[in-house]
């Protein structure tokens, strides 16, 4: 099952329908990376709120699709991990390391804005005496 | 409930999918918690990628077990793959000798009650799960 990535404004939003194969994941991955520089975006959003498993094989793909788009200039941030998916991967010892996530799309929409906000346009700086 | 056994083949990366799905509906039949249905799908996925990593291919079977009043579900994961040298190493944590995938068997004892693995060079692995229905 292929995942509709749909984009809104700067960003690219994967919005993950029901269970992945590992090839499924692969090519939302591969996707994603490159669709970052069709469309100039500056962020990206996986939902997996429909993910009921997040095995060791999905959480790195995961996690290797994130660090691709930080390597191609955006920001990457996953949202809707489930109460169950997130403790099944702690039991496991599954971490998403040095990836963001958020609790839903909203909060998701949230945290690139202020993010990406910060780095475009960075605080007056104080005056120089 | 009928005491019968589940065979799904594992050949696949969509097997995987198949394996966890029918685990879970199994485990959900038998009234376990959401938390534990994760749990118990998240092994089974894990035990049907090692088989396709391994082996190419085998399969997983799932049945009901009864323990006086208890009742639980187990899971083998059968293949006639290479097998495993050293079993007590790929059970260490972290261990893995495959291509990057970083949990192993280690992980899947920890997601249930009950573990056992049967591997002979040449002759391929078994691994049997239990979770327990508190």
């Amino acid at each position: 099952m292929q995942v509709p990535i749909l984009k809104q404004r700067d960003y690219l939003i994967a919005s993950i329908q029901a269970a992945l194969t590992d090839a499924d994941l692969l090519q939302l991955r591969d996707a994603l990376v490159s669709q970052v520089g069709t469309y100039r975006s500056r962020g990206v959003i996986v939902d997996v709120t429909a993910l009921d498993v997040m095995d060791s094989f999905a959480v790195r793909t995961l996690r290797d699709l994130a660090h691709m788009i930080r390597l191609r200039g955006a920001e990457t941030v996953i949202v809707g991990i489930q109460p169950e998916v997130s403790f099944a991967m702690v039991q496991l010892g599954l971490t998403l390391e040095g990836v963001s996530t958020a609790l839903d799309l909203e909060e998701g929409l949230a945290y690139l804005d202020k993010k990406l906000r910060t780095i475009s346009a960075p605080p007056t700086s104080k005056k120089r005496g | 409930m009928p005491s019968q056994e589940i065979t799904v083949p594992v050949n696949a990366d969509i097997d995987i999918v198949t394996a966890r799905q029918k685990g879970r509906e199994l485990a959900r039949d038998l009234g376990f918690t959401s938390t534990d249905l994760a749990l118990i799908a998240t092994a089974i996925s894990e035990l049907a990628r090692n088989i396709i990593l391994y082996a190419n291919s085998g399969e997983i079977l799932l049945s009901v077990v009864e323990n006086g009043t208890r009742r639980g579900l187990k899971v083998v994961a059968r293949d006639d793959g290479p097998g495993i040298p050293d079993i007590e190493r790929a059970l260490e944590e972290g261990f893995s000798t495959s291509r990057s995938l970083g949990l192993g068997l280690s992980g899947v004892r920890r997601l249930m009650d009950e573990f056992d693995i049967v591997s002979e060079i040449g002759n391929g692995t078994t691994v049997t799960v239990k979770k327990w229905r508190l």
